[in-house]
């Protein structure tokens, strides 16, 4: 019976993470629209635009290898697995133990790795820029990531995500380090998802793209794929966010179902949170020169680091 | 007075033309007047052919006049102006591509309208077959190990005009770019040619959507110097009235979108809502948002009613309060300046050699205004600055455009308060027929810089030729230079800041 209810909240946490992260991004595009006064799509759009694109039909270029064409399922499949482990309403869960944090850092990784190989595969211009400038920043970005890492896991004793969440939840305090973290992370976020500052996701402007330049020559299901992707990203980063800094409102170990069902509550609202908080930044600040980003993720990486540098100074920072 | 005065006394003076005069020269006369233009004595307005001769439009320093030189070219051939002055390359291009008319020694070969997809070679000219599947094209290369080429459009990922961009980078540094152009090619001189003066002034309307109200201007003040017209007062006003609400709109538009292209949507919105309010200021008054063909030959086809001037008043108002707010929000963005300031800087060098117009040219401390010199009524009546600054980057031409939008919305109000009554249409029952050909020309200030406007009218009262130039032709050379060192990922600010026109150098 316990294998069964376990098998089944993992089930529910995969596929609610593939089902709210269009939503998510249908609310930021819609909190975005209503800052700047406008009326903006409806909130279901981004589930309009996975269908409509699913069911046209591939272009592919001439030149395009098997990589182009298997990139998509491959980022799709990391992303989402990683996005699986991320803990969203409750800890403990049946898969919990994989859910290390250098883990999900891994998959994400091999996740930008084939992608910028896809943009590359077919030897346009505009791919291989976003992918020596995806490559760039996430040469910057993955190392920060590993220090926020050290610093959480040297607080919480553990990379383990779940344990993270539940020592965090039970020996709440402000910690030095952990703020420090939080900053950097926020700034990893922001980049590894080509938000504003970093990239603009919603831009026309093929010489200013990072990520939209990587996939501009996917169509079809394979671009569908990918947005979806992108999508998950998303809602993981706010999900890691909130498991790790304000893990409150989790479920734990073997809750009542209503626990569950108030959890998954708690954590949409989070989400909203998280969007709403990414689009007034988004709204406040203009995109950076691009070689201003090595020094925006190098702020980050510092953070970690000094985050790491100081719980080695003393553990109560 | 020197130069243009010196070289007025080398050639015949053509009677027919008004009101600044025009001279028939030999190829010697014609090579002084590129040698002035290369050693900066004066400043190339516009270069073109009517398909037998060719001319060249000059102006002096400082208020000198303005010159048209003429060439006959029997021989089918002239001599190059490019080779001593570049900015005329791509003009000459155009004459050798339309007319076959063929600049001697000219550096670049290179068509530049016709890209091989017309069928026809020199159809302005004697036309003959062409091809019509397109032909190569050699772009200029830069080389070294590091280098990689980059091209960019004439299909790009945003709703724009087609323009195809060759970027030569060193990483993300940009070494070269060169532009072509041509895609929007629409055949104006050749639709312009024979057409009624009705349909001429609602084409010359149509070259550049942005600026129609100049265009329609320009060509307007070119048949009336040719028919020697006298406009009423009132329509004077209104058409002054009609290009400040242009000038306001496009400048709303492009504050916005320069901001946009940095990825500050926040200022594109609010910006944008102004830009609306405009144009739907615009329709109630005039009937259109865009005011395409209110300007004719002979005043204005559509009078404002008083209501239009409430509504008018309740823009200027609505302006006024919100502008300053945005305006500082421009200034204290940290982050939306440093993608602005330093970045595209144009060398106040070249805008004086290229007699780059509009903010262009005033971001680089060239003080130009046609509203000002040569000037046309009514601003000799109202009182208004013309905004220059030094720096010559992205920021400098935003700062230009907030600075316009002030002294257009001073301007607006002046327009208002001092607009005559009266008839709005002069009496066109002159215009018909003549003993000889009337030519005029005009120099009107668009948002974007001055049009400058000739037009030669038949015996009959239709158009014999004319040639309406647009500003972009001396500004987007100029775009190749600036970015020149900047990154790829700028172009687009640097590009939205120039905000030159592909249809009207398309034509």
């Amino acid at each position: 019976m316990g294998m069964i209810r376990d098998l089944f909240l993992q089930g529910v946490q995969m596929f609610l993470v593939l089902a709210v992260a269009p939503l998510l991004l249908g609310f930021t595009r819609r909190a975005k629209a209503w800052l700047l006064r406008r009326k903006g799509p409806p909130l279901l759009q981004p589930y309009r635009d996975l269908l409509r694109l699913m069911r046209k039909e591939v272009v592919l270029a001439e030149n395009a290898s098997w990589l182009f064409r298997s990139a998509p399922y491959m980022i799709f499949a990391a992303t989402w697995v990683a996005a699986a482990l991320v803990p969203t309403f409750a800890t403990g869960l049946q898969f919990s133990w994989t859910a290390d944090l250098i883990v999900i850092t891994a998959l994400l990784g091999s996740a930008r790795f084939f992608l910028a190989l896809a943009g590359m595969d077919v030897g346009t211009s505009f791919g291989g820029i976003g992918s020596s400038r995806e490559m760039m920043f996430a040469s910057l970005a993955e190392p920060a990531m590993i220090m926020i890492v050290f610093t959480v896991a040297l607080v919480a004793g553990t990379t383990q995500l779940s344990q993270v969440a539940d020592f965090v939840f039970a020996h709440a305090s402000l910690r030095v380090s952990l703020a420090l973290a939080l900053v950097a992370l926020i700034i990893v976020a922001l980049a590894e998802n080509t938000r504003i500052p970093v990239d603009n996701p919603a831009t026309h402007l093929e010489l200013t793209m990072v990520h939209e330049a990587m996939v501009l020559e996917y169509s079809g299901r394979h671009l569908a794929v990918i947005e979806l992707a992108a999508a998950l990203k998303l809602s993981l980063y706010i999900s890691l966010i909130a498991s790790i800094f304000a893990p409150w409102g989790l479920a734990q170990g073997d809750a009542a179902p209503g626990a569950y069902v108030t959890a998954v509550v708690a954590y949409i609202g989070k989400l909203a949170v998280g969007g709403f908080l990414l689009v007034l930044f988004e709204t406040s600040i203009a995109k950076m020169r691009v070689f201003r980003v090595p020094e925006f993720l190098g702020a980050a990486f510092m953070l970690g680091f000094l985050g790491t540098l100081l719980l080695f100074v003393s553990r109560t920072f | 007075m020197v130069f243009i005065s010196a070289l007025a006394a080398k050639g015949r003076t053509i009677k027919a033309q008004r009101p600044w005069p025009r001279i028939v020269v030999d190829s010697n006369v014609w090579r002084d007047a590129a040698a002035g233009l290369a050693s900066g004595q004066a400043t190339l307005l516009a270069l073109w052919s009517d398909g037998e001769a060719v001319h060249m439009g000059l102006t002096g320093k400082a208020e000198e006049g303005i010159l048209i030189v003429s060439l006959p070219c029997p021989d089918r051939s002239f001599p190059s102006v490019a080779i001593a002055h570049p900015p005329a390359l791509r003009l000459e291009r155009t004459i050798r591509d339309l007319h076959g008319l063929v600049p001697r020694d000219c550096p670049d070969e290179r068509p530049w309208l016709n890209h091989g997809r017309w069928g026809l070679e020199h159809p302005l000219g004697e036309a003959s077959n062409g091809p019509s599947d397109g032909l190569p094209y050699a772009f200029h290369t830069a080389e070294g190990p590091p280098l990689h080429q980059i091209p960019v459009g004439p299909v790009h990922a945003g709703i724009i005009e087609p323009g195809h961009f060759r970027f030569h980078a060193n990483g993300e540094t940009v070494v070269r770019l060169e532009e072509r152009l041509g895609y929007v090619h629409k055949g104006i001189d050749s639709l312009l040619r024979g057409a009624t003066l009705d349909r001429a002034a609602s084409l010359a309307g149509r070259i550049s959507g942005d600026s129609t109200v100049a265009y329609a201007l320009a060509f307007a003040q070119a048949a009336e110097a040719a028919l020697g017209l006298a406009i009423p007062p009132r329509a004077l006003y209104l058409r002054a009235l009609m290009a400040e609400l242009e000038r306001l709109a496009n400048h709303f538009g492009d504050i916005g979108a320069i901001c946009n292209d940095a990825s500050f949507s926040l200022l594109h919105a609010h910006m944008g809502a102004l830009r609306e309010h405009v144009l739907r200021t615009a329709h109630a008054c005039f009937g259109h948002r865009l005011m395409m063909d209110r300007i004719v030959p002979g005043g204005v086809a559509a009078d404002m009613t008083e209501e239009g001037g409430t509504r008018i008043r309740s823009l200027i108002a609505t302006v006024n309060g919100t502008f300053p707010e945005l305006v500082s929000l421009y200034d204290n963005t940290a982050s939306l300046q440093d993608r602005t300031v330093t970045t595209g800087v144009l060398a106040a060098e070249l805008a004086r050699q290229y007699g780059a117009g509009g903010y262009v040219g005033r971001a680089s401390g060239r003080s130009f205004d046609a509203r000002r010199w040569p000037g046309y009524a009514p601003y000799g009546e109202l009182s208004f600055d013309v905004p220059v600054r030094e720096d010559g980057d992205v920021d400098a031409r935003v700062w230009i455009r907030i600075e316009e939008v002030r002294q257009s919305v001073a301007l607006v109000d002046q327009i208002l308060a001092g607009l005559p009554s009266g008839p709005s249409m002069a009496d066109m029952t002159r215009s018909g027929g003549a003993r000889t050909h009337r030519e005029g020309i005009s120099l009107v200030e668009g948002f974007r810089g001055d049009v400058f406007a000739w037009v030669r009218l038949a015996r009959d009262g239709r158009i014999a030729a004319a040639h309406l130039r647009d500003p972009s032709w001396f500004q987007w050379p100029l775009l190749e230079a600036a970015i020149e060192g900047n990154i790829v990922a700028d172009f687009p600010l640097c590009n939205k800041s120039f905000n030159c026109s592909y249809s009207g150098v398309d034509v």
